[in-house]
């Protein structure tokens, strides 16, 4: 088991929604964090993780000026402010595979559906802090890996060229069909 | 071949880099038992507490919310079908989709999240029926009123089936000409809880 220590690190929530934020703020002070910080749009959100530099960001999708997925592009730009690579909770309402899909590639961290809870905000956290995942960057994105495992069953083509997996050869289907079991 | 950046070590790769942050966030965490899956329950029951604490406002809040949800409605009639007015009402049937629950009306959640499909769903705001909105707002005031909590009720559980079939059979009738948004609609999600 890991003792995450809350007290040393500093959050950022951004929600428009004032009674959500209090409810992620009353948790994280349960867990023991005691810097939390609040913005209640993307816009307010970009400026206080600039004046912040918080350690972890948590944020709703649906806002206005600019909404949280914008909020993690604008973030995920390498070299355009202190801390590109700082882990982004999505915490929304939108749960469908499409919009879940679409977090991961503007580069948020972890993804967690509303209704809140005690437990599965906290083993996000624990998540970002005890296993942080490489990031990549290719022509078309920048953000966390977005492969959490390396499977070692699976046979086909490796979309990253170049380095030791450049191909994994397939085994044609027919060939698997014939296959002695 | 890896080279070394300030804040981060790059290896660079034909069409992609792998780049490792120098900082992050292990040297917050300090192992306590062998197994790395245990959580910490202590500091989860600390939170859960907290948020006990604060659940005295809940009833309140859930009664702004649907303040705000009415207001939402009447605006569509002051303002008109736009996409602007259509989404000052969907924000609104959202955050009670997301709070509902913790505010101890999972039922009102249940309502507002067909809610939040009819909207979201129907291409042209011109198009929305506001007799069904109007069902559902009324409904999630209801559900308050009548202090429904849990998820049991079931004239609620009933109501909430009910305007769920409806909202889904007018959406598939708007959407019957198109085959992609019937096979993806009503997927399951995949988000881990």
């Amino acid at each position: 088991m890991y003792r995450i220590e809350f007290n040393r690190l500093r959050f950022l929530v951004i929600d428009d929604n004032a009674h959500m934020r209090r409810i992620v703020r009353t948790l994280l002070h349960g867990y023991g964090a005691r810097e939390v910080y609040e913005a209640e749009d993307g816009a307010a959100g970009l400026e206080a993780f600039t004046s912040y530099t918080p350690d972890i960001v948590i944020t709703d999708w649906a806002m206005p000026i600019f909404d949280g997925l914008e909020l993690t592009s604008m973030i995920r730009q390498p070299g355009a402010n202190a801390n590109p690579y700082v882990p982004i909770i999505m915490l929304t309402g939108h749960s469908e595979k499409r919009r879940v899909i679409e977090a991961r590639d503007s580069g948020v961290t972890e993804f967690l559906c509303k209704p809140i809870s005690a437990r599965a905000l906290y083993q996000r956290i624990l998540n970002v802090v005890v296993n942080p995942r490489p990031f990549i960057k290719t022509k078309t994105f920048f953000g966390p890996d977005r492969r959490r495992n390396v499977n070692p069953n699976y046979v086909g083509p490796e979309r990253r060229k170049g380095g030791k997996a450049e191909v994994i050869k397939a085994q044609p289907l027919l060939e698997k069909l014939r296959a002695p079991t | 071949m890896s080279k070394s950046k300030s804040d981060a070590t790059v290896t660079a790769f034909h069409d992609h880099d792998v780049i490792v942050p120098k900082k992050n966030l292990k040297s917050f965490a300090q192992k306590v038992t062998a197994d790395e899956t245990e959580f910490d329950w202590e500091a989860i029951e600390r939170a859960e507490a907290a948020l006990n604490e604060l659940s005295p406002e809940f009833d309140g809040w859930m009664i702004s919310e649907c303040d705000r949800l009415e207001a939402a409605r009447k605006l569509l009639t002051t303002g008109g079908l736009s996409k602007g007015t259509t989404q000052v009402l969907f924000r609104a049937a959202h955050d009670i989709k997301g709070e509902g629950t913790t505010f101890g009306f999972p039922l009102a959640a249940r309502i507002a999240d067909s809610l939040c499909r009819l909207v979201f769903h129907t291409a042209k705001p011109a198009a929305l029926p506001l007799d069904l909105i109007d069902s559902h707002v009324a409904a999630i005031r209801a559900v308050v009123r009548e202090n429904v909590r849990g998820e049991d009720d079931p004239v609620a559980c009933e109501l909430a089936d009910h305007l769920r079939v409806l909202t889904d059979n007018f959406l598939k009738d708007q959407h019957k000409d198109d085959p992609d948004w019937l096979a993806e609609y009503g997927t399951p999600s995949i988000v881990p809880e």
